[in-house]
């Protein structure tokens, strides 16, 4: 049955542990079921039959956040949602990814006031911006992807780059710099 | 200056205290089924609820007070993202308000057309709510279904705004654009097969054993207290009072429109399933008559002749000097309505959805406030959760159908 049959008495397949790794990370990534605002029913959307997200392993969305190993930031972030999201970072296991979706989560979008995080790298590190408002689920998809292809890239035998830690006093604006 | 982000600790709790006997558990704001960014504090007497106390804020964007430093027609844009699974009904009643302070004439096909789009909008926020709402109760099919329609809808929506989700289409006036050429005969392909979808998810549901068991005489209220905490939309339906305001005060020309309002009895979670689904039912047919007007009427009007609130076409403004005087005044400025102020609502999916807008006679508003259904409907969670259990509230939550990001604007 399958590739074993296949590969007759070749019973040793040589590659590097890095490949295998990565390979397995991107191929069973899995996000967090996260939606915050307007990007979230786009993200639903790429979950559902016409988009199928399930194509990349990547159906499995986990409502705890020490099972997932993305975080779709899907929509806007305001200073009450910030701590909270920053939380649940935390609350991951490593190695983890952050996709910010939609321009809100990349850099405010049209709610240049108040209420809003301009840009929720202020709070968590992100790998992948995936720009629009929302953006269509063809655009998570290819930011998945590319998160993925990054992924591919990474290095196991050094050490991992350290997750931006935002202590505190990082989480203060500097409202007269914006 | 700086501004402190606040720390958990530092956001205000919600009043429960709890008692020896009872346990107080936080469920959200992140938390699957609470629909978006809602956090509810509930207090437990082993796994019976004593009381909820929804916690909102998490999605406080600033909406109402960003339109003010817009001009009238750019805070468009705006309403779209308020209540994000209708985006044409904020359009819409923003839109009214507007036109009720200028004092505007809509021709009647720009109307048709919003009407058929807004009941197509229906139909999609419907989907939505059934999706999820099955999905809570582990029932994953109904969302890949109903998510297939969906996308049918949203095509429809791309086709005559180029987005899916925040169409911007309906403007102060009119429309943002006229319709494309095969706009008909996609909106009739759509229609010829939505009923018998809608059969498909009710032989799917309405009599499963197992949904029964999780919605029959869950979140139970009676009709009085439905009124007395201002419900409104299919959540007050659910009780058996027929309140609809497409009916009660008809906008955009509803009143020439045959249609029902589906009520239930008991004001339950599987009561407001049903009415949920006989009102797409009758979406469809409001949709069908608005699409049987509009093939009669063939091309015309599709935004006011008014040159003082919509801009002139571009062939007009090459060979007409007060055109183009128009053009750039509408651009650059903005249109002023006169000092005042106008209240309009309209049935959206959700409920009684009212924009009231303040003039002082300048380019922009004064001040917009919207009267939000999801923000309402939410106060009759307390009481329908009390004496359930934990799972009950899960089912109860989804069948109130909040959407967070018009509760906290």
């Amino acid at each position: 049955m399958g590739i074993e049959e296949k590969a007759g008495d070749l019973g040793v397949v040589t590659t590097s542990l890095e490949y295998v790794v990565n390979w397995g990370r991107t191929n069973a990534m899995w996000p967090l079921l996260f939606g915050l605002a307007c990007c979230a029913i786009e993200m639903m959307g790429a979950q559902s039959a016409n988009y199928d997200l399930s194509r990349f392993g990547m159906e499995i969305n986990r409502a705890s956040p020490r099972q997932a190993d993305l975080m779709i930031v899907a929509g806007r972030v305001s200073r009450k949602m910030a701590p909270v999201v920053r939380r649940l970072y935390d609350q991951m296991s490593d190695p983890k990814w952050v996709i910010a979706m939609g321009d809100c989560a990349a850099c405010g979008g049209i709610f240049n006031n108040y209420a809003i995080v301009q840009g929720v790298d202020e709070v968590v590190p992100v790998d992948v911006y995936v720009a629009g408002c929302p953006p269509r689920p063809e655009a998570l998809i290819h930011g998945i992807m590319l998160l993925h292809e990054k992924v591919k890239r990474e290095k196991i035998s050094g050490k991992k780059e350290e997750p931006i830690v935002l202590s505190q006093p990082l989480l203060q604006v500097d409202v007269a710099k914006k | 200056m700086t501004l402190q982000i606040p720390t958990p600790h530092e956001i205000t709790e919600p009043a429960i205290a709890g008692t020896s006997d009872t346990m107080v558990l936080n469920m959200g704001p992140h938390h699957p089924s609470t629909h978006g960014v809602l956090r509810l504090v509930l207090e437990l007497d082993g796994e019976v609820v004593v009381n909820v106390a929804p916690d909102i804020g998490f999605l406080h964007t600033g909406i109402e007070k960003t339109m003010e430093s817009k001009t009238y027609q750019k805070a468009v844009v705006l309403t779209d993202r308020m209540d994000y699974l209708a985006p044409l009904s904020n359009n819409l009643a923003y839109a009214l308000a507007v036109e009720k302070l200028l004092d505007v004439e809509i021709p009647e096909r720009a109307q048709v057309i919003r009407v058929l789009l807004v009941e197509l909008q229906r139909i999609s926020s419907h989907l939505v709510w059934l999706g999820t709402h099955a999905l809570d109760l582990a029932a994953m099919s109904v969302f890949l279904y109903a998510f297939r329609e969906r996308e049918q809808i949203l095509d429809i929506f791309e086709l005559v705004s180029g987005a899916r989700l925040m169409t911007s289409y309906i403007r102060i006036g009119g429309l943002a654009y006229d319709l494309p050429a095969d706009f008909l005969p996609t909106v009739d392909a759509f229609l010829q097969i939505m009923p018998a979808r809608i059969d498909e998810y009710e032989a799917l549901l309405t009599g499963n054993p197992l949904w029964l068991e999780r919605t029959v005489g869950v979140g139970v209220i009676d009709g009085a207290s439905a009124v007395a905490l201002g419900l409104t939309g299919a959540n007050l339906r659910a009780t058996g009072v027929p309140y609809d305001v497409r009916k009660a005060m008809p906008y955009s020309g509803y009143e020439s429109y045959d249609f029902e309002i589906p009520v239930g009895k008991a004001g339950d979670t599987y009561d407001r399933y049903r009415v949920r689904m006989a009102e797409m039912r009758q979406s469809v047919k409001i949709a069908r008559q608005a699409w049987e007007r509009l093939s009669q009427m063939g091309p015309g009007d599709y935004q006011t002749r008014d040159r003082k609130v919509a801009p002139p076409p571009k062939s007009e403004i090459t060979q007409s000097m007060e055109s183009l005087i128009h053009h750039f005044k509408l651009w650059t400025e903005g249109f002023k309505p006169p000092r005042g102020d106008a209240y309009v609502s309209i049935e959206s999916p959700r409920g009684i959805l009212g924009c009231y807008v303040v003039s002082d006679g300048g380019p922009k508003p004064w001040r917009v406030h919207f009267r939000a259904p999801s923000f309402i409907n939410l106060q009759g969670l307390a009481q329908m959760a009390k004496g359930r259990l934990v799972a009950d509230l899960v089912a109860l939550t989804a069948s109130l159908d909040p959407v967070l990001g018009e509760v906290d604007r």
